[in-house]
């Protein structure tokens, strides 16, 4: 419990991309579906900058383009949510099946 | 100037966003799962900070806290999720879900355990970090130019996508 | 112990850089209770500044003048009956006022009110204070929507997109005056202290720097911040005759007066960074053209002058009393408020202390500026309607924040900028 190493940070960031995955799959709630996906992004971005930690710098460099890119499919992920919305009335992605056969 | 009570915070603030995370994805009120994902963000710069990214944690707060959660609050408020509170929460194949998860998890710490010794583990001095929002600049408008462009013309298309998907009527 | 507390005293820098915790938190305390000071000052001050530029006398009857009418507010916020709206959200509504106030408490960690006078120099300081006002706009959303409410919810929703909208031009803005800190030495600062000491060593204040490029770049960050902290006249979202109070509409007692105190903290924060950005913070005014040991010595009597003529203020007041006998207490009460400010100024006219409180009287003064120019916009300018708010954030201000940006570049950077052309030409 001394000191706190790499291997410490990095299984912080697989345990926060399990629960974002668990989130992706388990959840019926588009919205809740895109905050998990964000969540497995954050994992992304600590495991980043934990190695830039030992690294360099474009760790940091890195992860500030993944944030950016965040924020767009955040944006466009929402206002599809809107448009779905405004068509079905309902965020649950398992009645999102008019294509299906 | 030293850190002080380093393992302290770590544990601290990796229980907090954990806690948090587990909050997002079991909340049945998509406020609360939001305001979860917020606490989780915060929790996540404290955690850049002590890796002396201090750049990184501040665009985490400005953009992720402020601008991108902001956005949602904003959806799911103009989205009406009354009806949806009473709702099932969980798909049918949550188990299958959970397992796929949990067996991803298991390969995730395999992977860690087997190839911890190509990195060092232990952490050496304390950076200096006076420089590191320079260095980041210097960084982001000399080597990685291009990708800086790219990332200003995709959040350009972002924006119009965004504002058109929005719109009544187009 | 003892002697590493006293060591500090010698040392030039903040509590921060000198990792002394002790005197973190005695900072700290000192700043909590000079806002609380504040806002009440500024309580008092409003009703009756409001008053006068509308012709009449504001409060009179609570104290001399109303000095001691915000403490009757203060008394009557606190007992008044909490009032929970039915289905309201619970945690969501006992925790927004708490975010609010906590983001706006927050944001003077990093503010210098001389050069070892903040609690601590962040190397991304306004960074910081940046990102702290965004996470305040998520306080304002979550008091609106959890009221479970229309007026607070589309009040709620108003607020923080005009937030949202404006945060963008004070971004751009402050991008221009960090562009600026760049100049002499070719490495810029996000810290606070180092953008004023970049003023410091460029021998003048951002604001006259590149006349006008500067004082654009201040004049946006200017109509920015009013419309960040919701005051006239931006302030649709809270005004009474639109949407009765906006988000805080379901709030009583001791919740409002959260909304209250972070309203009003929020404000002395954005003028802080106005102030240190471009006002040169803690440096006295005409520190070039009006030099010199007789000039030093004259701008630091100011302090102590300034309280005496406020305590000469208070005592014609005391004299123009009506000769009545109901009267006399008030006029007592403002002879001896008279006599405290008079004291207070013939201690900062003392030598030794002279010195000390330069610098935090001129950020105050500075920032007190400011305060009176919010309380002159109230009482001036009529509402902007939301659409007519919006264009202005978005179609204006941004323009000319990112015109004024490239301009300062292209300005600050010409000798590069010519040589590269040059180069290019050859």
């Amino acid at each position: 419990m001394g000191e706190i190493t790499t291997l410490h940070y990095l299984v912080v960031a697989a345990a926060l991309l399990i629960i974002g995955t668990i989130g992706v799959l388990t959840r019926r709630n588009v919205v809740i579906i895109l905050m998990s996906i964000e969540l497995i992004l954050n994992a992304v971005n600590l495991n980043l900058v934990a190695f830039s930690r030992l690294y360099g710098l474009e760790g940091q460099v890195f992860s500030i383009f993944v944030i950016t890119d965040a924020a767009a499919e955040a944006a466009v992920g929402l206002g599809i949510i809107i448009a779905f919305f405004r068509n079905k009335e309902t965020v649950n992605v398992d009645e999102a099946d008019l294509l299906k056969w | 100037m030293s850190p002080v009570a380093t393992p302290v915070f770590f544990y601290g603030l990796s229980i907090t966003a954990i806690v948090f995370a587990v909050a997002v994805i079991t909340r049945r009120n998509a406020v609360h799962a939001a305001l979860s994902l917020i606490g989780t963000l915060v929790s996540l710069a404290g955690l850049y900070l002590m890796l002396y990214a201090p750049f990184v944690a501040a665009v985490q707060i400005v953009l992720y806290a402020g601008g991108i959660m902001v956005l949602f609050l904003f959806v799911i408020m103009l989205v009406n999720l009354d009806q949806n509170l009473r709702q099932i929460q969980f798909n049918r194949q949550w188990v299958v879900g959970l397992i796929a998860a949990l067996a991803l998890g298991g390969l995730l710490l395999f992977v860690i355990r087997q190839g911890k010794e190509i990195f060092p583990l232990a952490y050496s001095a304390a950076l200096p970090e006076a420089a590191n929002t320079q260095q980041i600049g210097i960084a982001l408008y000399g080597h990685y130019m291009l990708a800086f462009e790219i990332a200003s013309l995709l959040l350009l298309v972002a924006m119009v996508g965004a504002v058109v998907m929005a719109k009544k009527r187009i | 112990m003892l002697a590493s507390w006293k060591s500090y005293l010698s040392m030039d820098v903040t509590p921060g850089e000198a990792g002394s915790q002790l005197w973190a938190t005695v900072y700290i305390i000192a700043i909590v209770l000079g806002i609380s000071l504040a806002v009440i000052a500024m309580n008092w001050l409003e009703r009756k500044i409001l008053a006068h530029m509308q012709v009449r006398l504001g409060p009179m009857r609570v104290g001399p003048h109303g000095l001691l009418q915000p403490l009757a507010d203060a008394l009557k916020l606190l007992i008044k009956e909490d009032i929970i709206p039915a289905n309201a959200d619970k945690l969501v509504f006992w925790s927004a006022p708490v975010v609010v106030t906590m983001t706006a408490f927050i944001t003077f960690l990093v503010v210098p009110f001389g050069r070892t006078h903040a609690v601590t120099d962040m190397n991304i300081g306004v960074l910081f204070m940046l990102g702290l006002s965004s996470l305040g706009v998520l306080g304002i959303i979550m008091a609106g929507w959890s009221s479970n409410s229309h007026y607070p919810l589309i009040g709620s929703l108003r607020s923080s997109a005009q937030m949202v909208s404006y945060e963008v031009a004070m971004g751009l803005a402050i991008v221009c005056a960090v562009l600026l800190t760049s100049l002499p030495t070719g490495t810029g600062t996000l810290s606070m202290i180092g953008i004023v000491e970049a003023q410091n060593a460029q021998r003048t204040w951002f604001v006259f720097k590149f006349f006008p490029l500067g004082f654009l770049a201040f004049m946006v960050f200017a109509i920015a911040m009013i419309a960040e902290t919701n005051r006239a006249p931006f302030d649709l979202p809270e005004a009474e005759s639109e949407l009765v109070a906006g988000f805080h509409t379901e709030y009583s007692g001791f919740r409002w007066s959260l909304f209250f105190l972070a309203e009003y903290s929020a404000m002395l924060a954005v003028s802080s960074i106005a102030v240190t950005l471009w006002l040169g913070g803690w440096l006295r005014p005409f520190a070039n053209t009006l030099g010199g040991p007789g000039w030093d010595l004259a701008f630091s009597l100011v302090p102590g002058l300034s309280f005496l003529a406020m305590a000469a203020g208070c005592f014609l007041g005391a004299m123009r009393m009506p000769k009545i006998v109901q009267m006399r207490a008030q006029a007592l009460g403002l002879g001896a408020f008279g006599a405290l400010l008079a004291l207070l100024g013939l201690v900062l006219l003392a030598s030794g202390v002279r010195q000390r409180v330069q610098d935090i009287f001129w950020f105050v003064a500075k920032v007190a500026c400011f305060m009176y120019l919010y309380i002159w916009y109230r009482g001036t300018f009529p509402r902007y309607r939301f659409d007519q708010l919006m264009r202005v954030g978005w179609k204006v201000l941004l323009p000319l924040g990112l015109g004024v940006l490239i301009a300062t570049a292209i300005v600050g950077a010409r000798q590069e900028l010519g040589a590269a052309i040059m180069r290019v030409v050859r």
